[in-house]
């Protein structure tokens, strides 16, 4: 579904991404673990069009787009929850979610996704008419999670959906996405929180400074010793 | 943060709440009374308010605030609250007019006292209204302010609706007609003072909260009410061009105001160049009009004028745009500033010897020959059903169909799809693009929509104005619409109409400040950035006002529990 060939993405004169190469197959969720500053964030944005690659190749359903502008990326089945979640902090529940849908124009699928995200994030329907800027971190995140549903998307790319939540929460939002996966929801998961992205993975990519070391299938990497050395913090 | 102490606290005002009445009850009746007494000793100030028992016009209105106040304190004690009855909230209602007295008989004391040359020349009257008003108001304070108004829920038979509207309306027509009439400075600011404490008075006790619910529901109404009260200004005036002059200039500065809402108030982009775009329509008017003085020998017939007007601004607006809306917003407000700059140097040069000779240079382009449209010629008077109408109403009347216009694409551009885009890159243009959103598409589009706008606004005031220099253009200009916008209330029409119409009315008709009127705009603006930073006329986003709505059904639903002991079934 998704391909990425040998791309590189520099920003200014630093090379964040160098030459790295991976597929998203159809209802697979896949995840690019790494320390920060792997180039999790920079491979996300510049697959969503937010940044242009300097060489390399992105494929999207048989067509390439890695020069399509990222407002248009979205219509064409490809969502992206930004890291931080960059909800919109003074509109309510409901506009931000309604903004998901920005680039629909089916009133009534528009409509039925509302309630399928309602139905998903209890929370949500009983807040739909206030500030999103007064919930919790991971109100928040559910709320970022809901809104890039809206757009009714083929893959979902997450950043960090378990960035500074309590365990508590970070477990919600991961069952959360074992719930999408079951519907046959295509995610690109990025996290830094390696443990519970590879146990809900089915193939993950290990990056460092801008590459890809390791590869294989999420149970695999959650054994491999240097993996388990790396990042999740045994000796 | 300024915070100013509280010298009542709410046990001061349970313990002396009943005596904080009898004050202000009788600080009302006292306000009753004093318009029959003399309040200056010379006919000079203001509208003669030296006989007894026969009050001037501003004294009666005195009278009716002191009604005012009289009538919440006694609304108070007959309308026993009750479940499921909206709620007035009388005691914030007389505290406002008791405030607002207080302001309005200490501005007309100080009016006799500035016109007269001293304070000795108030008679007692004015004294009794001064000590009146301050009654009112500290009995007013020391009484306890009871519970928030819900007469927003209330409703009424749809006709007597409708005519509160009208009745609104009607008041607006008088006040604005009575206002204009008015040469004496001290006479109008007081009036001002005496509008504004209705207003609040209204705001306070939740009467403009029904108001506005009921607009709400009769929309189409109300703004067709608006525009027929705005249409019979013109026959108020008896053919006089003297306020007409004003109220076309007001126009065409709301006008301007309203387009560059769009691009501030609905895209959030700081244009501080604006007032280019405006004159780039009025120069190519100009150029193509049959002025001995136009430069080009092509007059094409007004409309086609219009659209090239329109089109050339925009135009312009594309060219700074395109290459400044990619990067952040700060650069926009400076390269828009330069751009403001360039324009009125280069309409300066355009005179055949620096360069092409397109606007005589700083002569500009005089006697522009008045509008002529089938036969109708602008430039004279005409008679309707008997009332003469001079010049200026002409002009005010095609003025009124383009803010209309420009009125009618601002609610539809907010209430579409790009609006909400709009309200996306306002929030945060990352996020926005993420959504799928065209941030430079849509920014350019509201910026180049802008100057359209503009432009056909400037082609129209080249022919009132008779005469088009590049002097007429400067950014003090662009910075007075910005505060109309700021001051108004930004993205709202309401607000920016008012913002509009005060910035351009105040030194009209307050010529002795307009030295000082720099200062006290500024002043005005620092103190509403304080204050109110939303502007008179706040923009609510409609879910919000479902969400308050909400926190009002709790408030009634509380409201039972407490009388009843019981929640009454959904019934």
């Amino acid at each position: 579904m998704l391909e990425v060939k040998d791309l590189n993405v520099t920003y200014g004169r630093v090379r964040a991404v160098k030459g790295i190469t991976f597929t998203v197959e159809q209802g697979q969720v896949v995840t690019l673990v790494g320390t920060n500053g792997a180039g999790k964030t920079t491979t996300l944005k510049t697959i969503s069009g937010l940044l242009r690659p300097e060489s390399g190749e992105i494929w999207f359903e048989g067509k390439r787009i890695d020069s399509v502008p990222a407002h248009e990326v979205v219509g064409r089945g490809l969502a992206h929850s930004p890291e931080g979640r960059r909800i919109f902090p003074r509109l309510t529940v409901e506009d931000n979610l309604r903004l998901g849908a920005f680039a629909r124009k089916d009133k009534a699928g528009v409509a039925k996704d509302l309630r399928r995200v309602f139905d998903l994030f209890e929370i949500l329907q009983e807040r739909r008419a206030q500030p999103a800027g007064t919930f919790s971190g991971g109100e928040q995140q559910m709320l970022a999670i809901g809104r890039a549903m809206m757009s009714r998307p083929k893959l979902l790319m997450l950043d960090e959906p378990s960035m500074g939540l309590s365990p508590l929460m970070m477990q919600r939002i991961m069952s959360t996405i074992t719930e999408l996966k079951s519907e046959g929801v295509t995610i690109l998961l990025v996290e830094q929180n390696a443990q519970a992205a590879l146990s809900l993975a089915d193939f993950g990519y290990v990056l460092e400074v801008g590459k890809i070391v390791l590869q294989d299938s999420g149970k695999n990497l959650l054994v491999d010793e240097a993996v388990r050395k790396a990042y999740l913090g045994e000796d | 943060m300024i915070t100013l102490p509280t010298l009542v606290t709410p046990e001061l005002q349970q313990r002396h709440g009943s005596r904080g009445r009898i004050i202000a009850l009788f600080g009302g009746v006292l306000l009753i009374i004093a318009p029959f007494l003399p309040w200056a000793y010379s006919a000079r100030a203001l509208d003669d308010m030296t006989f007894l028992v026969d009050p001037s016009p501003l004294q009666y209105l005195g009278l009716v605030l002191g009604a005012i106040i009289v009538a919440f304190l006694v609304l108070q004690q007959v309308l026993k609250p009750a479940p499921r009855r909206p709620r007035t909230a009388c005691v914030p209602g007389a505290r406002a007019g008791a405030t607002g007295a207080l302001i309005y008989v200490v501005l007309i004391l100080v009016s006799i006292s500035v016109e007269l040359g001293g304070a000795v020349n108030v008679m007692y009257g004015g004294w009794v209204a001064l000590v009146a008003t301050l009654l009112a108001f500290v009995g007013t304070r020391l009484m306890p302010t009871g519970r928030p108004p819900t007469l927003a829920a209330a409703t009424a038979p749809a006709p007597l609706e409708v005519l509160a509207i009208a009745g609104l309306m009607a008041a607006a027509l008088f006040a604005a007609a009575y206002a204009l009439d008015q040469d004496d400075a001290g006479i109008f600011v007081s009036f001002l003072a005496f509008v504004g404490a209705v207003v609040a008075v209204m705001i306070r006790s939740g009467v403009m909260g029904w108001l506005s619910a009921v607009s709400q529901r009769h929309k189409k109404v109300l703004i067709l009410a608006a525009f027929l009260v705005a249409f019979m200004f013109p026959f108020t005036q008896d053919g006089s061009d003297a306020n007409m002059s004003i109220a076309t200039q007001v126009i065409i500065f709301a006008a301007t105001a309203m387009g560059l809402n769009i691009v501030v108030g609905l895209a959030g982009l700081l244009d501080l160049g604006y007032i280019a775009f405006l004159g780039a329509g009025a120069f190519v008017a100009a150029i193509l009009s049959e002025s001995a003085f136009s430069t080009i020998n092509w007059h094409p017939p007004f409309i086609v004028v219009v659209l090239i007007s329109g089109t050339v601004a925009a135009a312009l607006g594309l060219i700074i745009g395109s290459p400044t809306l990619r990067v952040s917003g700060d650069y926009l407000a400076i390269v828009t500033l330069a751009f403001g700059e360039i324009f009125r140097i280069s309409m300066n040069n355009l005179d055949g010897e620096d360069g092409p000779d397109l606007t005589n240079g700083s002569n500009g382009i005089p006697a522009i020959p008045e509008l002529n449209f089938f036969g109708f010629d602008f430039g004279i008077r005409h008679e309707l059903i008997g009332v003469p109408l001079g010049r200026f109403s002409n002009y005010y009347f095609l003025l009124l169909l383009v803010i209309g216009l420009i009125i009618l694409v601002f609610t539809r551009l907010n209430n579409s799809r790009i609006g909400r885009g709009w309200v996306a890159i306002r929030e945060d243009e990352r996020a926005a693009e993420a959504m799928g959103v065209n941030v430079f598409g849509l920014k350019l589009f509201a910026f180049a929509g802008g100057a359209f706008l503009a432009g056909v606004a400037g082609s129209i005031k080249a022919h009132q104005d008779v005469s088009v220099t590049p002097d007429q253009y400067v950014f003090l200009e662009s910075a007075f619409l910005l505060a109309a916008i700021v001051l108004g209330g930004m993205g709202t029409v309401l607000g920016v109409l008012i913002g509009a119409t005060l910035l351009k009315l105040m030194p009209e008709k307050l010529r002795f400040v307009s030295e000082y009127r720099l200062l006290i705009f500024g002043l005005v603006l620092v103190l509403m950035m304080r204050f109110r930073p939303e502007g008179l006329v706040a923009n609510q986003r409609r879910q919000l006002e479902f969400h308050e709505e909400d926190e009002e059904l709790a408030d009634r639903i509380s409201d039972e529990i407490a009388e009843t002991g019981t929640v009454k079934g959904a019934t």
